[in-house]
């Protein structure tokens, strides 16, 4: 029996405008598991973002509590959070998000910068994290130097290397073609697989939901499960 | 120290602009030291005053003279230990615009109060020798490219008529403060002058050069020496050297408070150009900032990046400033400002002023555009992408 990873109880969020308030999530209650692959599927603005920010940190509910390992976020300071993330949270952007004046490696080798690895160390988890996306043969490559495809490998490298807990991908192949976003669905599946990576993903598109084995639809920032 | 790597990419990122920012800075901080340099000149005489010399005048004015027969009851005061005199003359060579100073000195006692003046053995015998002879310094001879041996004439405004001199030594100074700009003559050839053509102008001197042993006593005896005046048709004003040369200055002081004005604007506006390249920087890379907060790194990172750039930045325009001004412009300046500063001395102040400046302009400049990076939310920052 899987261990949950992330709980959010009653988990409500809403943005201000002025003085306009704009709800975006309501009452959210969520588990995911150890080793799940989870889709968060929805229409534009029904709140996926929004919740996935939630469960990585990166913004605090309006109500409720997101609960990672029996740790309630909301009690950490920013600070704390940081480095909450750093050691337990891997991001994948729609966009890739890579460093443009870093190479492949370098861009990698980043969250590493935050640990006490060794240089030694450290060149030796990029190594392996590149391989593992299968751009081994890239690492001094700089992002304008590859495609799409291979700028979102990096990414996936740049979230594994640390090893974290969670994997948590935002429209991954919201940027790409077809090949490269089957590829890219295929490598996801493969680490949730191979590498018991637990990953969390927001998509609109079903067939990159299809590589995952729990999926959950938001609409108007409410929670159904499929 | 890791993000060292990061901090010199995102500086040539924009290759153009960061260039042309350094190149501001130089520029701004060559132009800080070019005047902050003029200043130093205007006090390059009082550097070079010596605490053992004390200066005599008319009280009214240094443009009023005082008789020479002083000089005996200045030399009876406790404490003095040489006196000598000296008067402005303020001739013209061929041209008005050809300005260099010109000073009646006594030839037995003058330059034994200077000792920075360093004149040879045989041409200061020559000086001593020849009525009509001139001691000029190094710089004033090449200027004009005199040497030992050649007639020169003045033409006299203050004495009118045509002056004619030899000039029978080449004096160079001890220390790099020491004028090298001057020409002194006899005082006895102007003063028989004026005996047969103005005898009223006669025996009189601008000013009174006193050696005292004990600089420490340099109050008490300015007091006794004017006190010894009080009352007579020439009051007396007697001052330290420094003092002396500081009252020049003090007649420019406005032009010096506006150099320095100017010097302060310089660096504001560097600042402002600075911090518009900071500014920039920062909110094309509110993106980045928020990518790296979600991986984890903290608003001491970003401080990092932002300080970092902009001090990488400003050190590198200061580096460059400072070579641009100790190579091609500063000769330059000597050349254009030489006949108008005797002495033009190279201070490391002002060269560590001036990278101090830069330094500080890329601080200030980092501050806002690091607030405002450190400040915006991760998801404002990731929804810029978006």
């Amino acid at each position: 029996m899987a261990e949950t990873l992330v709980k959010l109880e009653d988990v409500s969020k809403s943005y201000w405008r002025d003085s306009i308030e704009i709800p975006v999530l309501h009452h959210i209650n969520l588990e995911i598991l150890t080793g799940e692959f989870v889709a968060l599927m929805g229409p534009s603005g029904s709140g996926k973002t929004t919740l996935l920010n939630l469960i990585a940190g990166i913004d605090r509910p309006s109500q409720g509590r997101v609960i990672f390992e029996h740790e309630d976020l909301s009690t950490l300071s920013e600070g704390d959070l940081a480095r909450w993330r750093s050691r337990h949270i891997g991001f994948v952007f729609q966009f890739y998000n890579l460093m443009p004046v870093l190479t492949a490696f370098e861009n990698v080798e980043l969250p590493l910068l935050l640990t006490k690895l060794s240089r030694a160390e450290r060149h030796k988890q990029v190594e392996t994290a590149l391989a593992i996306v299968g751009l081994a043969d890239r690492m001094k490559h700089y992002p304008n130097q590859l495609s799409g495809g291979q700028e979102q490998r990096v990414a996936i490298a740049r979230a594994i290397v640390t090893d974290p807990d969670l994997i948590l991908a935002d429209e991954p192949t919201g940027d790409l073609d077809k090949q490269s976003a089957e590829e890219i669905m295929d490598l996801l599946a493969q680490l949730n697989k191979d590498f018991g990576k637990t990953i969390t993903m927001v998509t609109h598109d079903p067939r990159a939901a299809e590589h995952a084995r729990v999926i959950h639809r938001l609409d108007k920032g409410e929670l159904e499960t499929a | 120290m890791k993000l060292l790597k990061l901090i010199f990419r995102n500086t040539g990122r924009h290759k153009l602009r960061s260039s042309l920012t350094i190149l501001g800075l130089a520029i701004a901080v060559m132009a800080f030291s070019v005047i902050r340099y003029s200043i130093d000149a205007w006090y390059s005489g009082v550097a070079a005053s010596s605490p053992n010399r004390l200066i005599t005048r008319n009280a009214i004015s240094i443009i009023f003279t005082l008789p020479l027969s002083y000089r005996d009851k200045i030399a009876r005061i406790d404490g003095v230990t040489g006196v000598s005199w000296a008067q402005w003359f303020g001739g013209i060579y061929v041209d008005a615009k050809n300005f260099f100073p010109q000073i009646a000195v006594d030839k037995d006692t003058f330059f034994d109060m200077y000792p920075e003046y360093i004149v040879p053995t045989d041409e200061m015998k020559a000086f001593l020798s020849e009525r009509n002879a001139a001691l000029v310094g190094r710089k004033l001879a090449d200027r004009f490219g005199w040497s030992v041996g050649d007639p020169i004439r003045l033409t006299g405004t203050i004495y009118p008529g045509e002056w004619d001199f030899v000039i029978r030594g080449i004096y160079t100074g001890a220390k790099e403060t020491t004028d090298e700009t001057q020409w002194f003559f006899r005082y006895d050839y102007l003063d028989e002058r004026m005996r047969k053509e103005t005898p009223v102008r006669a025996g009189q001197v601008g000013w009174f050069i006193i050696w005292i042993n004990d600089p420490s006593q340099a109050a008490i005896i300015s007091e006794k020496i004017d006190r010894l005046f009080d009352n007579s048709m020439a009051e007396t004003k007697t001052e330290t050297e420094e003092a002396f040369n500081l009252s020049f200055v003090s007649m420019a002081s406005s032009i010096i408070i506006g150099l320095r004005i100017i010097s302060i604007l310089v660096i504001g506006i560097i600042l402002l150009v600075l911090a518009n390249t900071m500014a920039m920087t920062a909110r094309e890379r509110v993106p980045e900032y928020a990518v790296m907060k979600t991986l984890g790194f903290r608003p001491v990172h970003i401080v990092g990046l932002i300080f970092g750039e902009s001090l990488f930045i400003a050190i590198l325009g200061g580096l460059l400033g400072i070579v641009i001004t100790l190579f091609p412009v500063m000769p330059l300046v000597r050349t254009a400002l030489g006949h108008f500063f005797p002495t033009f001395p190279l201070s490391v102040v002002t060269l560590i002023l001036g990278m101090s400046s830069a330094i500080v302009v890329g601080f200030l400049a980092a501050v806002f555009p690091t607030f405002k990076a450190v400040k915006t939310p991760i998801v404002d920052g990731l929804r810029v992408i978006d």
